[in-house]
């Protein structure tokens, strides 16, 4: 079985949000990159269990993006992976990024291609549905358990207050979050064999961009919090109703 | 040309966020001079013409045995074909499970511009520019959609739902072509009368300051006097202590309920990301330095565990509960 999984780079979860250029791009001073969470603890690990349950299986990243890239995707390529495949190009519109995932996936041929069910910092949830129907692929989005026997899945997704089994014949494109993986950390020799193995380079094919960022904007400062003494939850009950109308 | 809202149903009912997607759709038709019409997909048993009281004038009812069960690449191949019968240029869904399945789908068949997590209505004054939420929560974007054909999908709990009167939508039966599903559904696992927490209007959330899946009696009990739903922080998602579902932040859920109650969460960024649209936060917590307290609008500084029960005692007065 031939898995490719989607790569993401992000700020850390603790990074500073602010914009330069007039509210038009992230801040980047200062900030440290991330593989984005989905992406390496759901979608990469589970992939990694797959290989571990069955040595056969063959694991290729993909990330879209420039060189600063090359340091996430050498990251990700130590906690598991045969071999990394980056295109070089800027990464502004899903479905641009998108088509260069899929002509990847085209081309290799694989069962599986693997995404996070989005990336921490465009929260988009895009990209494995684009991806799939430029393969004329069945997708199946927010996947907490992932099994495969032959050229079938068995998948659990989440939907709305609870969650739906269904089977698939691959290949597919599955997005993953929580549930997927058991947690784990790269160990010393991943890290040391990640450095052999190799990081293809390649251009990006013509594609269009369907939309584009005007500008960003911080939300507003909340105005402060009303502390109501610990003895008296009447009253916190009484603001809830009468000031906040919410209860 | 209309605005087409894709109208998500559950076993035959439809999705309270489907509703929020309708009352918006509705506003930008509003905003551009044309009507709503609304897709509904697979076997209705809701009283769908009733829709209409939200603005909508017609919904396109596409009954077809294969669409019981979903199937995004299914599903998005009958809703392209309505687009092409109605020619309409703006697709709005709630960016909800199913939302995230079709809409970018429907995004490169159509190749269509598409915005995910909208969380207010277009700016059609200069192009189309839809504000969307970034940095799970810490930020909006405004993004241009530059073609012909634009897609929406509207976070859960952004858009108010506000009835319009008491008209009636026009059903119309849309035979379409429908291709064989891929994807078989083979269970499904519904926890019977909660609410979902993506829809929720209000939550009540627990930390590790609980100290053990024991002590959410009272968490739960709160919130079903308030008609809410449970959340929790991840620590206590990791510790099993509470059910994956139920972990809200920038890797859980992100949700943005009229009221979220924390309590015993420290407010760590990443809990935070996931639930500061909330539009009123109520943090609970013994600890004054806690970062909560500069993101919440209400608080008390108290141990969780005294103050809680007199919580529920002021609810049910409240109420009228004995
Ligand atoms: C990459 C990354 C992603 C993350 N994503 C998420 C995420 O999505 N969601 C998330 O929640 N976290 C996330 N975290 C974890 C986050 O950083 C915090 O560790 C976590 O939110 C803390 O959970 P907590 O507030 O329940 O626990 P703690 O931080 O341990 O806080 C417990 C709180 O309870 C209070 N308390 C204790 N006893 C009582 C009492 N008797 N009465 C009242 N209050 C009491 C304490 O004062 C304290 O403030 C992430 C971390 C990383 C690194």
């Amino acid at each position: 079985m031939k898995i490719l999984v989607c790569i993401s780079k992000s700020p850390d979860t603790t990074a500073k949000i602010a914009f330069t250029d007039n509210n038009t791009k992230f801040a980047t001073d200062g900030v440290q990159w991330i593989i984005n969470p989905y992406d390496e603890w759901y979608a990469l690990v589970r992939a990694i269990e797959l290989k571990e349950k069955d040595a056969s299986t063959v694991i290729h990243l993909v990330t879209v993006g420039a060189a600063d890239a090359d340091p996430i995707i050498r990251k990700a390529l130590a906690l598991g992976g045969d071999e990394a495949i980056r295109v070089n190009a800027d990464t502004n519109d899903s479905y641009f990024i998108a088509t260069q995932i899929a002509e990847v996936a085209k081309q290799g041929g694989y069962d599986l291609v693997f995404t996070g069910k989005e990336t921490i910092d465009f929260n988009g949830s895009s990209i494995g549905g684009m991806v799939a129907e430029c393969l004329e692929a069945p997708y199946i989005a927010l996947a907490i358990k992932f099994e495969v026997e032959g050229s079938k899945a068995t998948v659990t997704r989440e939907i709305e207050g609870g969650e739906e089994e269904c089977e698939v014949n691959l290949p597919a494109v599955i997005s993953c979050q929580k549930g997927m993986a058991e947690a784990r950390i790269p160990n010393m020799r991943g890290i040391m064999a990640a450095r052999t193995r190799p990081l293809k380079v390649v251009e990006p094919v013509a594609a269009d961009h369907l939309t584009a960022v005007v500008n960003f904007e911080l939300p507003p400062a909340k105005a402060g919090v009303k502390l109501v003494p610990a003895d008296n939850p009447a009253e916190l009950v009484r603001l809830l109703h009468e000031e906040a109308k919410v209860i | 040309m209309p605005v087409l809202i894709f109208i998500d149903q559950s076993e035959g009912q439809v999705k309270k966020a489907s509703i929020e997607a309708i009352c918006y759709g509705v506003a930008v038709a509003e905003q551009t001079g044309d009507t709503a019409e609304g897709v509904i997909l697979g076997k209705v048993t809701d009283d769908i013409a009733a829709l209409g009281k939200y603005g909508l004038q017609k919904i396109h009812h596409v009954d077809n045995e294969a669409l019981n069960h979903f199937d995004a690449q299914v599903f998005t191949g009958a809703i392209a074909q309505v687009i092409d019968a109605i020619k309409s240029k703006v697709i709005i869904f709630s960016n909800n499970a199913d939302g995230k399945h079709i809409a970018p789908r429907l995004s490169v068949k159509l190749k269509a511009g598409l915005v995910t997590g909208a969380v207010a209505l277009p700016d059609t004054t200069n192009g189309f520019v839809v504000k969307k939420t970034v940095f799970s929560g810490k930020a909006f974007a405004n993004i241009a959609i530059n073609t012909d054909i634009k897609i929406i999908a509207l976070n859960p709990n952004s858009y108010e739902i506000t009835a319009r009167g008491d008209a009636k939508a026009e059903i119309l039966s849309f035979s379409a072509q429908v291709g064989a599903t891929k994807v078989r559904v083979t269970g499904v696992n519904k926890v019977k009368g909660e609410v979902p927490l993506s829809e929720a209007d209000i939550v009540v959330s627990g930390g590790r300051g609980l100290r053990g899946p024991e002590n959410w009696g009272m968490i739960e009990e709160l919130a079903k006097l308030l008609g809410a739903a449970t959340a929790c922080s991840r620590p206590v998602a990791d510790a099993h202590w509470r059910p994956h579902h139920e972990h809200v932040g920038q890797t859980g859920l992100a949700i943005a309920p009229n009221l979220y109650i924390a309590i015993g969460i420290s407010g760590a960024i990443q809990h935070l990301a996931g639930v500061n649209r909330s539009k009123t936060i109520v943090v609970i917590n013994k600890d004054p330095e806690a970062p909560f307290f500069k993101a919440a609008d209400y608080g008390i500084v108290g141990d969780a565990f005294e103050i809680v029960p007199k919580i529920i005692e002021e609810v049910k007065k409240l109420k009228g509960v004995a």
